[in-house]
């Protein structure tokens, strides 16, 4: 699939999670039942044009609420979307990585983090997801009631598509803005520039829903895989990769998007993917790696 | 031929989808679970209001 495509896909998704356009006017925000539905990726329900409820917010105002401290409904509909697309969400339905997408393609410098700190850097999103499972439900305040940490401290989402929206058409909203709103809004400033520095640095390094899906990506429904007969290693597809993922090593790495754009580069379609898919059933035996094809070299 | 005579892979990829079948049986009990305790009303309620948290205000 060609890039171009994905990017209508992800904007299509982002219509379809966002519908209700005219609130970015009104400054309002959908109150519909359509609400106590979660969406796939991360995509803040205070989003003036949100039709569903984002999974983390969800997560946390459920745990940190004063019933229980324990979510069944979102947690079991997060594991439903990963265990079906595993981070496929990530790379084509997820509103907030189509904004880092489309911020990657202004043109700047792109630079490659020391492959030690990305590495551990990448941590990062399990350290995210830890905090939106358990600070909500440790930490409650005098009502029993926890702060959704994640949204209030960390979420650029949320200030881009919520926050900035109605605090632009709300004049009380405005006049409450404090500290926190500087602190969120420094937060955004500095992931959207780094983002037209670095492929997706949220994804990579915060998102605790890319962590949950990345875990499930290998045991997703949607799976990838490579042929390693008809493999010729000539390294396109991790030079394609802009998740650093090792391609023909661990395809199925939780750090995959599946974006597809391996599949795009790999010369002699050696790369497979598709629901319901696995190495018994995608590859063809009698595939065979072509006698002579170009060698790219990896760096 | 029995599951333990199988070529490793093939043992691997069965390991696998039992993986997948009981994470997405898993998956659905808990939505069950938390539709009958009355949980996408709480989810609702969260959404369906302004959350000032998330937006950050406070």
């Amino acid at each position: 699939m060609k890039q171009g495509t994905r990017h209508l896909i992800q904007a299509l998704a982002a219509l379809a999670q966002n519908p209700h356009l005219g609130n970015f006017i009104t400054g309002r925000i959908h109150q519909g039942p359509s609400k106590r539905l979660c969406v796939p990726g991360l995509n803040c329900y205070s989003c003036p044009g949100a039709a569903g409820a984002c999974p983390i917010g969800s997560l946390q105002a459920v745990i940190g609420g004063r019933t229980r401290s324990v979510s069944y409904y979102v947690a079991g509909t997060v594991l439903l979307f990963g265990v079906l697309f595993g981070r496929l969400i990530c790379g084509f339905l997820c509103p907030f990585g189509f904004v880092q997408d489309l911020l990657h393609k202004i043109p700047s410098p792109k630079p490659s983090p020391p492959r030690r700190l990305d590495r551990t850097l990448r941590w990062g999103k399990y350290v995210s997801l830890a905090a939106v499972l358990l600070l909500p439900a440790l930490v409650k305040d005098a009502f029993g009631i926890g702060d959704p940490f994640f949204c209030k401290y960390v979420c650029p989402a949320g200030t881009l598509e919520g926050g900035l929206p109605l605090l632009a058409t709300n004049e009380a909203l405005r006049a409450a803005a404090r500290f926190l709103f500087s602190w969120k809004l420094g937060l955004l400033v500095l992931v959207i520039a780094w983002s037209v520095l670095m492929y997706r640095p949220f994804c990579k390094y915060l998102c605790p829903l890319g962590a949950i899906y990345g875990l499930l990506n290998r045991f997703s429904v949607y799976q990838m895989g490579v042929n390693k007969s008809a493999c010729i290693h000539c390294g396109r597809c991790e030079k394609a990769c802009k998740m650093g993922v090792d391609v023909t090593g661990n395809i199925n790495s939780a750090e995959c998007i599946r974006c597809g754009a391996c599949k795009a580069a790999c010369p002699t379609g050696a790369i497979w993917s598709g629901f319901f898919k696995d190495e018994k059933t995608a590859v063809n035996p009698s595939q065979t790696p072509p006698s002579s094809g170009p060698s790219v070299g990896r760096d | 031929m029995t599951a333990k005579d199988a070529p490793r892979p093939h043992r691997r990829l069965a390991g696998k989808r039992l993986v997948t079948v009981a994470i997405f049986t898993i998956s659905v009990g808990l939505i069950a679970v938390g539709i009958s305790v009355g949980e996408p009303a709480e989810v609702l309620q969260k959404a369906v209001n302004i959350c000032l948290e998330c937006i950050g205000i406070g």
